[in-house]
């Protein structure tokens, strides 16, 4: 009678063991190369906004402002990456599936309130509608 | 089908327990990547409140009167520095080396506490000039968010002293590695919000 007993702690027992030990004190696959790489990149990649902007590169705002925004968004996938060292395997998957949750949330938040706010602001801006009535009317 | 049950080896031993309980390995790290990602939310809307409010001067200055752009490229290499002497840090750490790591996170620590000083420096400068959060909404919406940043950044040095001072006293235990692992996570992502903030409040609002 005491076989299922035996085999219930043998089944409890191990895991947890095995996982108490090197479980969330265990070092990330973090290597001194990865971090040099994901330094030299985010330097590139922030040297070369402060260039485009303190040197008045690129003439065209709107066309700067996007070339700045698109190097922040490579940046931020690199901090991930050579950082956070944020892959498919991690976690079983699950922080990279929350990370891709807060993405499309965070891009739903950010590019709905601009799209909105800008298109409400055409519409219903009393001094743009008077330029504008005064542009047409010249 | 009823084989299973009349097989003379497990008859006296029926499995009605769950054998395979849900017991996630990393269960602390894991939560706190999706509280980092509940903090992603916070700074999304407070993007969302710049992007939005970030053209309304009324009438005061605009970024491009108030901006110091080689303080922040400092600003931005201080914070950029502290998180790479951080992940230096996590390296000793994984070497079981408790004064080199001890040593990478007072850098690490002083980079950041350079970050903050500096950002106290241009908000005073700032609210002396008469550019202070309640002159428009441009400036409120600015110093809500590159101060809410910066009040994580704060939070984390707190963080940070603390753990040394218990690295200190208890060493490299599986405690504070894990409380380690978490920092270095909250420290990454502070990074990561920051080339953010310097793209798009900073360099975006000086061009317009």
């Amino acid at each position: 009678m005491s076989a299922p007993g035996d085999e219930i702690d043998a089944h409890v027992g191990d895991p947890r063991v095995a996982h108490g030990h090197h479980g969330d004190g265990q070092p990330s696959h973090a290597s001194l190369k990865g971090y040099l790489t994901g330094f030299a990149l985010a330097a590139i990649l922030t040297v070369i906004p402060f260039w485009l902007v303190m040197g008045h590169v690129i003439g065209d705002a709107t066309v700067a402002s996007a070339v700045i925004l698109g190097l922040a968004a490579v940046q931020i996938v690199v901090h991930v990456v050579f950082f956070l060292h944020m892959d498919t395997t991690s976690e079983h998957g699950w922080n990279m599936l929350a990370l891709i949750f807060t993405a499309v949330l965070v891009t739903i938040v950010l590019g709905a309130s601009i799209w909105v706010m800008y298109t409400e602001n055409a519409n219903m801006m009393p001094v743009a509608a008077q330029s504008l009535h005064h542009a047409m009317g010249r | 089908m009823s084989t299973a049950a009349h097989d003379p080896v497990h008859a006296d031993a029926p499995q009605f327990y769950c054998t395979e309980e849900p017991h996630p390995e990393n269960g602390t790290l894991l939560g706190f990547w999706i509280y980092l990602m509940s903090d992603c939310f916070i700074f999304a809307s407070l993007f969302a409140c710049y992007a939005v409010l970030g053209t309304r001067y009324a009438a005061g200055p605009s970024p491009r009167e108030v901006f110091d752009l080689p303080m922040l490229a400092v600003n931005t290499a201080l914070l950029l520095l502290s998180s790479v002497t951080f992940g230096f840090a996590m390296l000793e750490m994984a070497k079981n080396r408790r004064g080199p790591t001890l040593a990478w996170l007072a850098v690490a620590g002083a980079l950041a506490a350079g970050f903050v000083a500096l950002e106290i420096r241009e908000f005073a400068h700032l609210i002396a000039a008469g550019a202070g959060p309640d002159r428009s909404a441009f400036l409120s919406s600015f110093f809500t968010l590159v101060g809410t940043h910066g009040l994580h950044v704060t939070v984390g040095i707190v963080w940070l002293a603390t753990l040394m001072a218990q690295i200190a006293r208890n060493g490299l235990d599986e405690t504070n590695r894990r409380r380690l692992n978490c920092l270095s996570l909250f420290w990454h992502f502070l990074d990561l919000i920051w080339v953010g903030v310097f793209s798009f409040v900073y360099l975006v609002g000086v061009l317009r």
